[in-house]
Parts: C-alpha cells; sequence; structure tokens
C-alpha cells in the first residue's frame, strides 16, 4: 500500500483511476487503452505541477516520506557485493548506525549510514533512525578501517538527530560527535556525505565532513528541524512552515549558500516513487565524483576539504 | 488604614536615588541568598565566599582572572554578525543583534585575546552567555577559528572557556558548518603538538559540547557545571521520567569518564600554569 503526502494527494485519485480502468479491461471486453493514455498523461501533467512549486516544508516532508529508499536500499540497489560490519568495539552494535564494504562498479567502498526503519518494530530497532554516541564511534571505526585499506569513503545522511536519551549522555553523545568531526578533516582517502532524507544538525554532521557534501533534491539540512525551530523561536509547534522558510534548509537554499557542494536530482515524483532509477542515478554521481577525489593527492584533498569548511560563515568586519 | 500618611502629592523620587548604598556595593549569592562585598566577590574569582557557588561570569571576568595584570590584546573586537539568512522570527534577527549589543555591550557571544598567564603567552576565547545564549554562530565560529590560528602562528597554547546553550538557530546552516570548521582549525593546533584546553562552565550544550567543547587535549569543568549534548528538557520528554539528580553536572560528566578534572574557578590559573610548564 502507497503512501501519499497530502499534497500528493490529486496524484493518488488520478493513480486510482487510471487502476480502475485497467480492472475495468480485465473484467470486460471494452477498449481502454485510450483512456489509460490519456490519464497517465494527466498524472504526468499533474506530477510535474506539483513538483514543481514545492514549499520549503513540503520538501520537509518528502525527505520523511514512509516509501522513501533508506541506506540499505541504497546499499542493495547500488552495490555489487556487500558485507556489513558490525559494533563499536567498546559498548555494543548500533542499528540505527550501518556500515561496511561494499562494490560499486570496480571500486571497492566503504558505506556508512544512519537507518530507519520501514514498520513499527524496524523502527524501534534501529531507534527511528537516530544514533547513540556508540553509532559515531562504530562508524569512526569504519572510517579508519576504510583509510588502512585504502579505500573511499561513501556515507549516507538521514537521521531526525542524535539520540537525545539519558544513556547516549552517559555515554558521551557530545564527545562521540565533536571527536568524529575532528578526525574525519584528517582522513587520507576521499569522502562523499549524500544526505539523503533528514539531515538534522550535530547527528547528521557527525559523519557529513566530506570532500564533496551532496544532497537529494528533496532532503533538508540544518541545524534544528523546522518543528523544533518553531517551538523554541514561536514557542508553539505550529509555526513549522515559517521556521522552514526562515531556516532556509533546502538542497538548493544550502547549496546556494555553498554550505554544501551540490544538488543531486531525484526522479519525478521524489526518491520514493522510483528506487530503482534514484540508486542507479546516485551510483553515476558517487562514480564521477570518486574519479574526481581520486585524482589528488591525500594532502590536496585534506587541505581542501579543511579550507571549504573553514570558509563558512557570514560576519561583518 | 496605613500607618504613615503621605502629605505631599505626587513625589516621584526615581528609584535609583532612594537607596541608601551606592549601586552594586553588596553581592547575593542566588544560591545561598547571603550578601557579601562585590569588592569580596571579585577577588574570590566570583566565587561565593559562603558557599563557593560559581557566578556565571563572561570574558571580563575571566580575562581579569587570568591575564596577569588584567593586560591582554583583543583579537577581532570589532567583528559583528551578518544576516545571510534574512532571518525572521518573532523579531528580525539585526534588530535582535543590535537590542543584545545595546543591552550586553558586547558585540557578540565570544572574546578572543592573548596575553600572559603568570608569564606566559596564552591564546583563548571566552563565551559570554549573556549574548544570546552564548548561542554559537558565524562570528563565534569565525573568531575562534581566527584565535587558534593566532595559537599555531604565534605557538601558545589555546584555551577555550565554552558557556553556551549551543548553535544560533538565526544563522541556520551557518551555525551548524561552525561546528565543523571549529573542529578542523583544533584538529590542525592538534597537529602542531600545542595544548588544548577545553573548559566547560554552566551550561555548555548542544552544538558547543558536540564540537569544540570536547575536543580538548585536556577537557576541564567548574564545579556543578551543567554539562551536555541534549539539554535535560528534551531528555526528559524523551524518556518521559524525571531524571536522576546530579544528571549531567561536571561531577557526572567527570564520572563517566569525559573530563579530566573539575576546577575551582580561585586555582584556575595556578592549575593551568602547572599544567603549561609540565608540557614544556
Amino acid at each position: 500500500m502507497r503512501t501519499y503526502l497530502d499534497f500528493e494527494k490529486p496524484i493518488a485519485d488520478l493513480e486510482a483511476r487510471l487502476e480502475e480502468t485497467r480492472q475495468l479491461a480485465k473484467t470486460s471486453n471494452i477498449n481502454v487503452s485510450e483512456a489509460v493514455e490519456v490519464l497517465e498523461q494527466s498524472i504526468n501533467r499533474l506530477r510535474q505541477e506539483i513538483f514543481q512549486n514545492l514549499t520549503r516544508w513540503q520538501r520537509v516532508q518528502l525527505s520523511r516520506h514512509p516509501d522513501r529508499p533508506y541506506t540499505l536500499d541504497y546499499i542493495s540497489l547500488m552495490c555489487d557485493e556487500f558485507i556489513e560490519l558490525h559494533g563499536d568495539r567498546t559498548v555494543r552494535d548500533d542499528p540505527a548506525m550501518v556500515g561496511g564494504f561494499g562494490k560499486i562498479g570496480d571500486q571497492t567502498v566503504m558505506i556508512i549510514g544512519q537507518q530507519k526503519g520501514r514498520n513499527t518494530k524496524q523502527r524501534q530497532h534501529r531507534n527511528f533512525g537516530m544514533p547513540n554516541p556508540e553509532g559515531y564511534r562504530k562508524a569512526l571505526r569504519l572510517m579508519k578501517m576504510a583509510e588502512k585499506f585504502g579505500k573511499p569513503i561513501i556515507t549516507l545522511i538521514d537521521t531526525p538527530g542524535a539520540f537525545p536519551g539519558l544513556e547516549a549522555e552517559e555515554r558521551g553523545q557530545g564527545e562521540a560527535i565533536a571527536r568524529n568531526l575532528k578526525e574525519m578533516f584528517m582522513l587520507t582517502v576521499p569522502v562523499i556525505c549524500i544526505v539523503i532524507g533528514e539531515g538534522a544538525s550535530g547527528g547528521a554532521l557527525g559523519i557529513a565532513i566530506g570532500d564533496r557534501v551532496l544532497m537529494l533534491e528533496n532532503t533538508w539540512y540544518s541545524v534544528i528541524s523546522p518543528e523544533n525551530c518553531s517551538t523554541i523561536l514561536w514557542r508553539s509547534w505550529n509555526f513549522k512552515e515559517q521556521a522552514a522558510e526562515a531556516m532556509k534548509v533546502t538542497a538548493k537554499d544550502m547549496t546556494s549558500f555553498k554550505l554544501v557542494d551540490g544538488i543531486v536530482d531525484e526522479p519525478l515524483g521524489g526518491a520514493h516513487n522510483d528506487h530503482q532509477a534514484m540508486a542507479q542515478h546516485l551510483k553515476t554521481v558517487i562514480l564521477d565524483a570518486l574519479t574526481e577525489l581520486n585524482a589528488l593527492s591525500p594532502d590536496e584533498r585534506i587541505n581542501q576539504r579543511i579550507d571549504k569548511f573553514c570558509s563558512m560563515g557570514v560576519v561583518v568586519e | 488604614m496605613s500607618w504613615f500618611v503621605r502629605k505631599d502629592k505626587g513625589i516621584q523620587t526615581p528609584t535609583e536615588l532612594k537607596r541608601e548604598a551606592p549601586d552594586g556595593l553588596w553581592y547575593q549569592c542566588p544560591n545561598c541568598k547571603k550578601a557579601m562585598q562585590t569588592r569580596e566577590h571579585k577577588l574570590n574569582a566570583y566565587t561565593c565566599i559562603h558557599c563557593n557557588y560559581h557566578e556565571k561570569v563572561g570574558s571580563e571576568a575571566y580575562f581579569s582572572i587570568l591575564f596577569d595584570d588584567n593586560e591582554f590584546v583583543e583579537l577581532d573586537a570589532a567583528m559583528t554578525s551578518g544576516d545571510p539568512l534574512k532571518f525572521v522570527d518573532t523579531k528580525a534577527y539585526p534588530d535582535r543583534i543590535r537590542a543584545t549589543m545595546a543591552k550586553t555591550g558586547l558585540r557578540d557571544a565570544v572574546r578572543t585575546a592573548y596575553g600572559p598567564v603568570n608569564g606566559e603567552m596564552v591564546t583563548m576565547a571566552v563565551m559570554d552567555f549573556a549574548f544570546i545564549g552564548g548561542s554559537m554562530g558565524s562570528v563565534v565560529g569565525e573568531k575562534i577559528a581566527r584565535a587558534v590560528d593566532h595559537a599555531i602562528q604565534n605557538r601558545t597554547p589555546f584555551l577555550m572557556v565554552s558557556r553556551s546553550g549551543g548553535a544560533r538557530m538565526m544563522e541556520a546552516g551557518f551555525s551548524l558548518m561552525q561546528m565543523a570548521k571549529t573542529s578542523a582549525k583544533l584538529a590542525l593546533l592538534s597537529n602542531e603538538k600545542l595544548p588544548y584546553v577545553s573548559l566547560l562552565t554552566d551550561p555548555t550544550t548542544g552544538g558547543v559540547t558536540a564540537s569544540y567543547a570536547m575536543l580538548g587535549d585536556f577537557n576541564i569543568a567548574e564545579p556543578e557545571a551543567l554539562i551536555g549534548f541534549a539539554g535535560p528538557r528534551v531528555i526528559r520528554e524523551t524518556i518521559g521520567k524525571d531524571l536522576p539528580k546530579g544528571f549531567q553536572s561536571a561531577e557526572f560528566v567527570l564520572e563517566h569518564g569525559f573530563l579530566d578534572f573539575i576546577v575551582d574557578r580561585k586555582d584556575l590559573k595556578a592549575r593551568l600554569s602547572t599544567l603549561f610548564a609540565m608540557l614544556k
């Protein structure tokens, strides 16, 4: 059963009619091919119309679409082989952060990302994609291992934030993220970071220091979620649309401010509409970026990585 | 029926003229409520002489406590916030900045400086909580980054005094990237083998904890300071239970292995000097 967001409803209605028409053709001898074609065209037109004029809040909604591909979906669609690796070697394995060696084309890469769940049970298991400190430490362990074996690192970012729990504090959530930021700057191998869904604050940044930081078209990335921003600045949950507008959280915004390096287009109707096409496109983008980055020396990559992040910020002197 | 009857109508003595003692002669501890002389309090490094409560002081106080004869050179003193997002919530961001500058006399939430500490040059950055909750925006990130550059160029130790609620929402994505920027600079400082001491004071939370505050070679804190990634309210809402007593206090964080030691503010200068001397 597909899920439709409120602004996708007109598409849902037409798709329901299309389905009815097709059923009709099966049960009777009426020729419906013309009607089907007309309907398909109008669905396409409608989709284009709706997706050309998305508000920032609608993109936030799309980034959380329950049918959207998650990290492990991309891994299975992009990699011919994948060996998942577990554990931070200190406390436990964090199911909200997954990673392992995979093959994309001819290239062995370390892929790491936050993982959300598809149903209630999975969501609980994955803690809604909110890692604990051991998730960030596992990510760092895997990055260091990739560095040791000279393999590039791909991180896929999709989190509503680092988990704000009791044990997370006891085990040093802040320290875990901070250490990743510092260590990722000095990684000698190429690092490509892609926001595939939600990029909430430090929980996202903790695996998002890279030579290329890209955002899928319908994702958001900022210092706080629009809802939480609304709660703090407007003292009410109801100003999330305004908060999304004010914070300018979309891929287009972040690219225009040079806070990320680029946008990865999604298929018409969003990534959830065609997992296969999305993953194939992302694979091409990753391989192209790797070709560029492999041409640089480790020192060049590290210096450029540092310079890029150090140039971010607007001050008046 | 009142005991005293005011004969003249319309007496309008301004409040400040009514006081018997000159303004600011006495300080009342917000913790134990006992009074002491302001001068006495200041000489005690702004800690209570009765209960040792550490008053939440800012850059001016730390500079005067740490630098010899309060002698220092401030870096980037004129730097102020831009408004890259044209951010408006209940108030436009530039208006908020202007109002805060007028109220506090500060330019932003951090001041950076270098000067002698017991004769030894130290570069430091000290946060001011009074400026929008010590929130970290582009100015905080940039000033810290440049102070670290200064420490590297002049081969001095670097001291960071954090007191902040976290990142500044009104600079959204720009604020977030200050976490990355400061961490990058601290990685360079680390490569230079220059000591970095991070002092966490009450409160240090959010993006500040998740970047430079936790990256010290030495992470130290003032007694009873609140230190955490998520704020207590958020955690309470997440777990749906009251938090244990002392949760996220400096003592708690020390016990869990994320601090090297807790230092009384009165001993701070001496401890720093001893430490830096040992590393020479």
